[in-house]
């Protein structure tokens, strides 16, 4: 297990560090700022906090010493005349994912954004600029839409350690697309996938993937916990197939993490529909297939099973050898030293958590 | 010259941030002088396409500006510019 705990929260950014068996807090930095992701890139140890000042806009800082201290990069911005519809400007809203691009480019980082754009950086975070090929995307104006926020977003960027070139994200609403030269060229990956809330549930666009990831040990692997269910591809997004549980609990959420060292074992955080967005029947669990996602086990032990509302948010699940953990809407931090079969609390009066990864 | 004045909450920002003459007739020879003063100023009041933050406003001698997206509100060399932020959120 790696032993940090990285949190992006509603009122700051907040690392835990496991030490003699316990987690204790090691940093609180921007107390009070939403901080909408943090990442920690795992070739550096260099830590990204992606802020979201109501007021003064998105901005982007990093820190080399662990959230000791802070200086701010230039934030991800769209360039003149940018348009997210005829008429409407685009300009970034929200930093909604962070990928690092791998050992062969060392200086290269993708951020994915609301209003729909993917920024890349070759200059290790110093300059971003807008991914212009999947901007100009001949589906982007008519057929991506919000969903989670109000305008498209991506959060998944998925960069292939066989071939760093390559790379999936996931845009809500749009779905799953891929590129296979560095983001000059794309192809849309959603065979396979349903999207019952649309006027054609087989439409090219229109898909919400809540949150997309591949297996460590076969990045062929993708899973997603969709809007409509959970889908999983073992072609690298070539054909998609539902997996999730028959009149169980796995099937709407919004969170999935993959385990490191099986392609076919993965976690979800199950949420009561889309119409409540609340833990089911009150009472909150996690979900693990072991079997790609032919049966599904609820882990119950040490979660709270009345009078729960939490709800885990997509980037708030998170795994790291036999650990997992996740935090929740309501400030809720939950850890299992054992693949899930039980948990411990960590802390239940966090800010509403918005990310969690695990770092070195 | 116009003489700028900023809402105590950009301090966290900019902790050297005062009050503060700015030659200009435009908001944009404004904004270029202040990025002189205060590097990065300009991103934390408007977005990259020039428009006034959502929740900033901005008073000239007390009267709250009409053009966000362009800042076209003229002002005199004597004029108070004021920048603020809404008292939303929680």
């Amino acid at each position: 297990m790696k032993p940090t705990l990285l949190l992006g929260t509603r009122k700051g950014l907040i690392a835990y560090r496991f030490a003699n068996g316990n987690w204790s807090v090691e940093n609180l930095s921007f107390e009070g700022v939403p901080v909408s992701i943090a990442y920690s890139d795992e070739r550096t140890g260099t830590w990204w906090a992606c802020l979201d000042n109501g007021h003064w806009g998105v901005k982007l800082h990093r820190s080399t010493d662990r959230g000791n201290t802070w200086s701010e990069v230039t934030a991800p911005a769209y360039p003149e005349g940018a348009e997210v519809k005829d008429g409407m400007p685009a300009t970034t809203r929200y930093l909604w994912s962070m990928a690092h691009g791998g050992k062969k480019f060392p200086s290269r980082l993708w951020i994915g954004t609301d209003p729909g754009g993917l920024f890349m950086s070759e200059d290790g975070g110093n300059n971003f600029q807008l991914v212009e090929s999947l901007w100009n995307h001949p589906t982007r104006k008519e057929g991506w839409f919000g969903g989670g926020r109000d305008l498209p977003g991506i959060h998944s960027i998925l960069v292939d350690p066989r071939n760093e070139d390559h790379i999936h994200i996931g845009i809500s609403c749009a779905g799953v697309f891929e590129t296979m030269d560095a983001g000059k060229t794309w192809s849309i990956r959603n065979k396979g996938m349903s999207a019952d809330f649309l006027p054609d549930p087989n439409a090219e666009t229109g898909y919400d993937p809540h949150i997309v990831v591949a297996a460590h040990t076969n990045p062929d692997v993708l899973w997603q916990q969709n809007h409509c269910g959970i889908f999983r591809s073992v072609d690298g997004a070539k054909n998609w197939l539902e997996i999730d549980q028959s009149g169980g609990p796995a099937y709407f959420g919004f969170a999935i993490t993959v385990a490191e060292d099986n392609a076919d074992q993965a976690w979800v955080a199950p949420a009561h529909s889309d119409v409540t967005r609340t833990a089911i029947k009150g009472s909150l669990c996690i979900c693990r297939t072991d079997d790609g996602g032919k049966t599904w086990k609820e882990q119950r032990k040490g979660l709270p099973q009345q009078n729960c509302f939490d709800i885990v948010y997509r980037h708030c699940l998170a795994s790291s050898g036999e650990a997992v953990a996740f935090g929740t809407t309501t400030g809720n931090l939950f850890y299992s030293p054992d693949r899930g079969e039980s948990w411990q609390v960590l802390n239940n009066y966090l800010p509403m958590v918005y990310s969690v990864q695990f770092a070195d | 010259m116009p003489n700028v004045k900023f809402t105590y909450a950009l301090k966290r920002f900019f902790p050297a941030l005062k009050e503060i003459p700015a030659g200009g007739k435009s908001f944009r020879e404004i904004f270029t002088e202040l990025e002189i003063h205060y590097p990065g100023i300009t991103s934390y009041i408007l977005d990259e396409q020039g428009s006034l933050r959502k929740h900033v406003n901005i008073f000239i001698d007390g009267k709250m500006i009409h053009d966000r997206k362009t800042l076209s509100d003229v002002f005199t060399n004597n004029s108070e510019i004021y920048i603020m932020q809404a008292l939303s959120g929680g």
